[in-house]
């Protein structure tokens, strides 16, 4: 067993240029170099991506789903944030 | 590779804050068909199932490697050998992927790697049997892959977020797996009757192991019915075993291969295939470390684990080497 567990990664992909990175899965490594080549092994081995982010996970500040309803319901009233919301009256177009 | 529905029993019991309330909204959730995720609130034992099981999962992925591993160098072609290699190279890919969502559940990679190489966690009992020939190769792609799918597809749709996400992963790469071993099986099947006598005799070692892969029926699988509520799995060890019989006979009849089953019939009525009794005895013995290969797969992994200590540590003076001369 190594005596220190090695840092945990988050590990993003760009499947192709034009895309944003999107969330992969995870890997450990003892620096930001082999953390690089051990997500490119782990999960690009199929040409899934053109460009790949690591990040250390303790790195990553998140919200906290306990706190999810005061956090998000303030904007859950605003529907007339969406186009949705407003009636266009017949014979209007192109709005 | 495979998890398998070994139902041991773990120390599920109530954890003291789990209130009738938080429990029931719980439920409410995973029955509208929303994923669970890493931080959400979770019964402890929904928790503890899902790491035993990931885990397991994992470990099996990673000692599945070793029955393959064995025919690398003895691959009949580059061609075979180069498949071969991607093949296993796969099987550490899923381990990792599986790791990496047991590890959201709280529990350490360390933890894990140590219940491994301690005995102390179990993986998949169809890695404790050995490959003889090379046809075995083709009836682990064909026949263990092919098993590990039917049991995988549902686990897409389980209500763990992470694991659902490993899986999707997995499965795509594990279709792959099946192919190869199936070609394998019908090249041989074209071949000289020696070759496809190999190939028949694969199928006949193979095949049991591979029906007690879906774990025991119904009728004894006691923590079915909470992961099956849980949403973590979606159809029973016999529906699953079923399914798996159905489409593998027909692929062994257009292979002109033998199931070795004197029981085996098709049944018009139901519209499946009937199959005999499982030894499960046998299944037992090798869960209980009594399969032919079991002291030799742990072995194995142990000293791989031990001599690739220096690798380690070397990737780790070095990193701090650099982080000292970068703070410097």
């Amino acid at each position: 067993m190594s005596k220190q567990e090695w840092p945990l990664y988050e590990v993003f992909i760009r499947s192709k240029a034009g895309l944003s990175h999107r969330h992969a899965g995870s890997v450990h490594a003892p620096d930001d170099q082999m953390a690089l080549d051990n997500a490119r092994d782990t999960y690009t081995r199929r040409s899934e991506g053109v460009s790949l982010w690591v990040v250390r996970s303790d790195q990553i500040i998140a919200s906290d789903p306990a706190e999810n309803s005061a956090f998000f319901e303030p904007a859950e009233d605003k529907i007339y944030r969406h186009p949705t919301f407003y009636d266009i009256p017949d014979g209007v177009e192109n709005l | 590779m495979y998890t398998q529905g070994l139902d041991q029993a773990g120390k599920d019991r109530r954890v003291a804050a789990e209130t009738e309330e938080l429990l029931n909204a719980f439920q409410k959730r995973v029955d509208a068909e929303e994923k669970i995720e890493a931080k959400d609130w979770m019964p402890e034992a929904y928790r503890r199932t899902l790491i035993r099981q990931i885990s397991q999962h994992a470990h099996s992925e990673i000692i599945g490697m070793q029955p393959e591993g064995n025919w690398l160098t003895r691959a009949p072609s580059l061609k075979r050998k180069a498949i071969l290699l991607a093949k296993v190279q796969d099987e550490a890919g899923h381990g990792l992927y599986l790791y990496s969502a047991a590890e959201t559940l709280g529990v350490s990679r360390d933890q894990m790697v140590a219940d491994l190489l301690s005995g102390k966690a179990k993986y998949s009992s169809i890695f404790n049997y050995p490959t003889l020939s090379w046809a075995d190769i083709g009836a682990i792609g064909w026949l263990v892959d092919g098993a590990a799918i039917m049991n995988q597809i549902p686990l897409c749709r389980c209500s763990y977020g992470p694991y659902a996400r490993a899986m999707v992963r997995v499965c795509k790469e594990e279709s792959f797996h099946q192919r190869q071993g199936f070609d394998i099986m019908h090249s041989l099947c074209l071949g000289t009757a020696a070759q496809k006598a190999m190939a028949q005799d694969a199928l006949d070692r193979w095949w049991w192991p591979s029906l007690m892969m879906f774990g025991p029926n119904d009728s004894e699988s006691t923590h079915s019915a909470q992961s099956m509520a849980w949403k973590i799995k979606r159809f029973s060890n016999d529906e699953l075993r079923q399914k798996f019989v159905d489409v593998t006979v027909q692929q062994a009849d257009f292979l002109g291969l033998s199931v070795p089953d004197d029981e085996l019939r098709f049944d018009d009525e139901t519209g499946h295939y009937q199959f005999g009794e499982i030894n499960w005895q046998e299944l037992f013995d090798v869960i209980a470390g009594n399969g032919p290969c079991n002291k030799q797969r742990l072995e194995k992994r142990q000293r791989a684990h031990t001599d690739g200590a220096w690798v380690r540590e070397a990737a780790q003076a070095y990193a701090s080497k650099q982080a000292a001369r970068a703070a410097a």
